[in-house]
């Protein structure tokens, strides 16, 4: 059975409708992308299996029961995780801290205890703050461990997002364009840090316009172009697809 | 949070032990326990609108909620005094746990007209139901008495309070660097964030509410208790906008920036009565250029120019 299976997914703003009747499915354990033409629906889509949005019409399934339009909050105790287009920091915290609200879930939040420095709450927060210090490791921002947040560059506060999902330990993580605005040696780093979070077994869905970047991580690709599906299949596949070629990637690609 | 978070504590409870000894009358001591009472006040305050982000302007009304409980429930039922600040207590809090839900789904101007509603209906309600309330005279208190024994005075008060306001800091400090504390602030950072990492946003909006509602409920009762009278002005409007004042110039999302609004705050009028007439043009010129030098209040802005955390 697939980890998350999309069927006939729909959303209206309006008038516009902005994802229409996509279906796809993603296995445990694969990189798989979502790649289209700015507008497309590729955000929206994220934001509908995330919970942000709920659907007009279709399911989502994750682990097949049904989590269409249940809060993000309810998907984050299920492993869903992302990361957002539009860096969605807490500046007003310290970088570690950040990174600390991700496991967020996973921490004795009793206010009682807490306003009380509750022993063995303190004990787990100091856990889980070395817990933290660990994941800034692995996405390679050990030189930050003290830092404030709103001191950070934009290609550190891009892997910080990353580190605070991985902090929720979840099983489904979904990247909005992880290396939008990133240069091309950030890019490539960040591409490797995406191998590394997939080879720990975490299922990876990205949106990305780098296609260098999806063909080379990704193990299955969804095309969408105005709000429906384009094509999907493996690299090689879409690639060859005519209608991907015309609508996107030009007729000479 | 830096590595000393409680230093600032230490300091404000060896300047509340030693400050008996130096103050000359009981002016100042009077002076110092209302600087204390608006200090705890403020902290609470600070947590729903410095670290949550969230905006009440309709605070005073808690505080009469506090302290007419301390009133009239031991005058016209015969309830303990301590009982009745608990009920207060509890009552502020419900009515935030009430209101709460459908005040937090508002933001920005339209969470600040809600909150200012329910402040203005209290101080409404306060003058109007004379008859056990006293109206707009305002009514006596009975005082805190355990057995033959009456808490009166200004030592005795001095102590309780000074100690109320060393509780709430350092319970302040304890909130803020916990799990709890942290998705307050998360959720001040980015709502949508906090949300996805499965920080049920409306929970703790609604918690902080609830807990600034009962500290200033349970200041209300003390003022009731110490002064000895309550009239519906501790839970007007411009209470309301004072406690606001203090926060902001003391520094959102500061504990001691709390502490150090209440306390200037409160002194600084009596520090402008030689300006006769005119004080309130001085006290509002004042703040207009601490907000235009240090927008982000006194504490956050003198930390960062001397180069440490607080």
């Amino acid at each position: 059975m697939a980890l998350l299976e999309v069927q006939d997914l729909s959303i209206q703003f309006g008038g516009v409708k902005a994802v229409q009747n996509v279906s796809f499915s993603i296995g445990a354990g694969i990189v798989y992308a979502v790649i289209g033409p700015n507008g497309a629906g590729k955000t929206t889509l994220f934001n509908l299996i995330t919970g942000i949005y709920t659907p007009t019409s279709g399911s989502i399934l994750l682990d097949g029961q049904p989590i269409q339009g249940k809060s993000p909050d309810v998907l984050a105790q299920r492993g869903v995780a992302r990361t957002f287009q539009n860096l969605q920091i807490c500046m007003n915290m310290s970088a570690v801290e950040n990174v600390m609200v991700g496991a967020h879930l996973r921490l004795n939040r009793n206010l009682f205890k807490a306003a009380l420095r509750w022993p063995a709450l303190k004990a787990r927060d100091r856990y889980l703050h070395a817990e933290a210090l660990e994941l800034m490791r692995f996405v390679g921002l050990e030189a930050y461990a003290t830092a404030r947040a709103d001191s950070m560059s934009y290609g550190a506060l891009k892997r910080l997002e990353i580190a605070r999902a991985l902090a929720m330990k979840p099983r489904l993580l979904f990247l909005d364009e992880p290396a939008a605005g990133l240069n091309p040696k950030e890019t490539i780093e960040v591409d490797t840090l995406i191998r590394k979070v997939a080879d720990t077994g975490v299922t990876v869905v990205l949106v990305e316009h780098d296609m260098k970047m999806v063909m080379n991580l990704s193990d299955r690709i969804l095309v969408l172009d105005y709000g429906r599906k384009l094509a999907e299949g493996t690299g090689a596949e879409v690639r060859r697809n005519p209608d991907v070629i015309a609508a996107y990637l030009g007729t000479h690609a | 949070m830096s590595k000393h978070p409680y230093r600032g504590l230490y300091l404000i409870a060896a300047v509340l032990l030693l400050l008996p000894l130096v103050l000359p009358n009981s002016f100042y001591v009077d002076l110092a326990i209302r600087m204390a009472i608006n200090a705890v006040i403020v902290l609470g305050l600070n947590l729903l609108i410095g670290f949550a982000g969230q905006i009440s302007l309709g605070h005073a009304g808690f505080i009469g909620i506090g302290a007419y409980a301390s009133a009239a429930l031991p005058t016209h039922f015969g309830w303990h005094p301590l009982l009745a600040v608990v009920a207060g207590a509890v009552a502020a809090g419900a009515l935030a746990a009430v209101l709460a839900r459908p005040i937090f789904r508002l933001k920005g101007h339209y969470l600040a007209m809600a909150t200012l509603g329910l402040g203005i209906i209290t101080n409404i309600v306060v003058r109007n139901e004379a008859a056990w309330t006293g109206g707009p005279d305002g009514m006596a208190v009975p005082p805190m008495a355990f057995g033959s024994f009456e808490v009166t005075g200004d030592k005795p008060w001095y102590w309780i309070v000074a100690s109320l306001l060393c509780i709430s800091i350092w319970a302040s400090i304890n909130i803020i660097d916990s799990p709890f504390g942290r998705a307050l602030r998360a959720l001040h950072g980015s709502e949508v964030a906090s949300k996805v990492v499965g920080v049920h946003v409306v929970r703790y909006k609604v918690s902080v509410f609830v807990m600034s509602a009962m500290f200033a409920s349970i200041m209300g009762s003390v003022t009731a208790l110490y002064v000895g009278f309550v009239t519906p002005n501790l839970a007007d409007f411009f209470h309301s906008i004072e406690l606001v004042t203090m926060v902001v110039i003391g520094g959102m999302g500061s504990i001691y920036g709390s502490v150090l609004g209440a306390v200037l705050l409160t002194a600084l009028p009596q520090a402008l009565a030689t300006f006769e007439g005119w004080e309130t043009v001085v006290f509002g010129a004042i703040l207009m250029l601490c907000m235009i030098f240090m927008p982000k209040g006194l504490v956050p802005t003198l930390a960062a120019r001397f180069g440490k955390g607080e």
